[in-house]
């Protein structure tokens, strides 16, 4: 029997029920396009959070005032035993001298009204720091320029804003030049930012950055700063800077945390931790998907699984027939091998095509990446069971004496 | 070939002493309990006997689907039983044709293609399997009916493409199971019709039967009851002598 012959016989195997065989195909398809697709997603948002991570720079380190993790600054170190974190710490601790630090970047917050002549927008948070916040941190200037340190010398009455902001105060035109109202004060918009992504809540966009000094003079007054973001002067620094400005720090604020009944005044946050928190759960959540596609793998190869042995059972009858009329077992292998490899491997590319061009849309705000292995190992998987389970059957019965081929319906 | 009856012809066929069991222990059956048999090339020879009498399980060894517990049967002076399965698949394609009484065409295949069957395993070329196949099939008077599946086929009709089937490969032998058992008379006569010419034109014929009717028309008749032979007879109209000794059938049938 040549192979011409075992494939035009495999095909009409194939064509000859073709409910069935569409059901196998569709099964195999399922199976292999939720393991690629569901992989591509899980893939796609640990990639988001890592892209997160790089973009965010892993060699600062932020200081918040008060203990624990609370946003509002203003309320922390409300204790009088200590001393407040003011940007006279901040200024010491930028020129203590520190091996390991690069700068230091004071900050403080506030959330105000802002408006144009247009358009007013309320709670947008303002930020006052110095102009080394825009080489130090993941906010850079778009558009325009940084203020300057001249600027905060003089307590200027300038802003960089965020993308955001520009876009919805000045919906016709640049808002370069412009000006704005900060609750009141005329502020020049100086720079724009660049877009950045998201990673909580807040929208990063929505923003005004203007001169510490200024902020300081006409929202927060001039005691305790929110936030100090220190620069250590590389990712591989950042233990032994947090070690140093610890230390540096329990001087100036006149704190010693071994006798100290007083709850610490600041704490320090790697900028990457809550960004490692983010990606673990990104990594169980494909983990996950993971799960779930090999279910459903597992659920298609069993369905493939049941319709070859349905098929051999039904055509045991067949198989002692051709036995009969001098089929060698080989060339009954042969015809069993090639249909079933025919129908699980047409589905399981179909399925590939399908999890392709799937992966092209955005799946509830991730774009899937397709992970490489996924192809082969989804198609491998169902193109094996699809294979063993249409052929197993029928080895047993090529197997037997044709006269019990023929015995069974 | 036993040693008291010299060599004639060599015989188509040869059983010696065959037995079959199925089953174990307590529950054991016997279906054939020391079959002899010879039949001689060009031999039109018809086995009777009732249901349950092991005619069956008899026709199934000599078309090799199922394998003798003890005993010889030789095939063309091979011994069946020493082949392996290559081989034996082998003998089955080119040295027996098979009738059934349930047809037993593949039905998703047109009849041209069942008929084809046995020449696809045989490893014939495409161009001679079809003439061949066309050519079996005028012979069994379906010409006009070739691209018909057999759901589209009387019963009748589909056996005679089965005898087509049967007679393609031009085997040494051609055994039909009951071939007009689940038949009309029409279609009957039909088939016993075919049966006949072919065994005018020197085929070795061997058909299982139990109505007399079908008996009737073969040369020589074997009865078989209770796996053994009892009989063994040539009808007279194919001008031979009844034989009566089953036990002496070996030496007796040799040179006939």
């Amino acid at each position: 029997m040549t192979l011409f012959e075992t494939l035009s016989s495999a095909l009409r195997g194939i064509t000859a029920n073709k409910l069935r065989s569409v059901l196998t195909l569709l099964g195999v398809m399922i199976g292999v396009a939720a393991v690629i697709l569901l992989l591509a997603v899980g893939n796609g948002s640990s990639q988001q959070i890592n892209n997160l991570i790089t973009q965010l720079g892993t060699n600062t380190l932020t200081v918040r005032a008060g203990s624990g993790f609370g946003f509002g600054g203003a309320t922390a170190s409300e204790d009088n035993s200590t001393k407040k974190l003011t940007l006279d710490v901040a200024d010491r601790l930028a020129h203590s001298g520190l091996g390991h630090v690069d700068a230091v970047v004071p900050q403080v917050d506030t959330s105000l009204t802002v408006s144009s002549t247009a358009t007013s927008e309320s709670s947008v948070s303002l930020i006052g720091t110095t102009p080394n916040y825009f080489t130090v941190t993941t906010s850079k200037v778009g558009s325009g320029s940084a203020f300057t340190t001249a600027d905060v010398t003089s307590a200027a009455k300038v802003a960089v804003i965020g993308s955001t902001i520009a876009t919805e105060l000045f919906p016709t035109g640049s808002a370069l030049g412009q000006t704005i109202s900060v609750d009141g004060t005329p502020f020049t918009v100086v720079g724009i930012l660049a877009t950045q992504s998201s990673i909580g809540i807040q929208d990063p966009n929505s923003v005004v950055i203007a001169p510490i000094s200024r902020v300081q003079r006409s929202y927060t007054g001039f005691g305790a700063i929110s936030t100090m973001t220190v620069e250590a002067t590389s990712s591989a620094d950042v233990p032994a800077a947090q070690g140093e400005v610890e230390v540096m720090l329990d001087q100036l604020l006149a704190y010693d945390p071994d006798t100290s009944t007083a709850n610490a005044p600041y704490t320090i946050t790697d900028q990457t931790q809550l960004l490692q928190t983010a990606a673990a759960s990104a990594q169980s959540f494909t983990v996950l998907l993971g799960a779930v596609a090999a279910i459903s793998l597992l659920v298609g190869g069993i369905g493939v699984t049941n319709v070859m042995l349905v098929t051999v059972t039904e055509r045991t009858r067949e198989i002692g027939i051709r036995k009969a009329l001098g089929a060698t077992r080989p060339a009954m292998l042969g015809q069993f091998l090639v249909e079933a490899a025919t129908l699980t491997l047409l589905g399981g590319l179909l399925g590939v095509v399908a999890a392709l061009i799937g992966a092209q849309f955005e799946i509830n705000g991730t774009q899937p990446i397709v992970l490489g292995y996924s192809v082969p190992l989804a198609l491998g998987v169902s193109v094996a069971i699809g294979v063993f389970f249409g052929v197993y059957p029928a080895a047993r019965a090529a197997a037997m004496r044709p006269i019990q081929a023929l015995r069974s319906i | 070939m036993t040693d008291t009856a010299p060599l004639v012809t060599a015989p188509v066929l040869e059983l010696r002493d065959i037995h079959q069991t199925y089953g174990a222990g307590e529950t054991a059956v016997q279906a054939l309990r020391g079959i002899d048999l010879r039949v001689e090339r060009g031999d039109y020879l018809a086995i009777m006997g009732p249901s349950g009498s092991g005619k069956s399980t008899l026709m199934n060894l000599l078309g090799c689907l199922d394998i003798a517990t003890s005993g010889q049967y030789l095939l063309g002076g091979v011994d069946v039983s020493e082949l392996d399965d290559r081989q034996l698949a082998k003998v089955r394609n080119r040295q027996i044709g098979f009738v059934f009484q349930s047809f037993n065409l593949i039905p998703r295949m047109t009849a041209l293609a069942n008929v084809e069957l046995p020449l696809i395993y045989g490893g014939v070329r495409r161009a001679e399997r079809r003439a061949l196949a066309l050519e079996a099939l005028e012979l069994v008077g379906l010409a006009d009916r070739v691209d018909h599946r057999p759901h589209a086929l009387s019963g009748g009709q589909q056996q005679r493409v089965a005898i087509a089937r049967a007679l393609v490969t031009s085997p040494t032998i051609v055994l039909a199971d009951e071939p007009t058992g689940n038949l009309d008379s029409q279609s009957t006569d039909d088939v016993l019709g075919i049966l006949d010419s072919l065994s005018q034109a020197g085929r070795t014929i061997v058909v299982i039967t139990h109505e007399d009717a079908v008996g009737a028309h073969a040369a020589r008749v074997v009865s078989i009851r209770d796996g053994l032979l009892v009989d063994d007879r040539r009808n007279r109209a194919a001008g031979t002598t009844a034989l009566t000794a089953a036990s002496a059938v070996v030496s007796a049938g040799a040179g006939r």
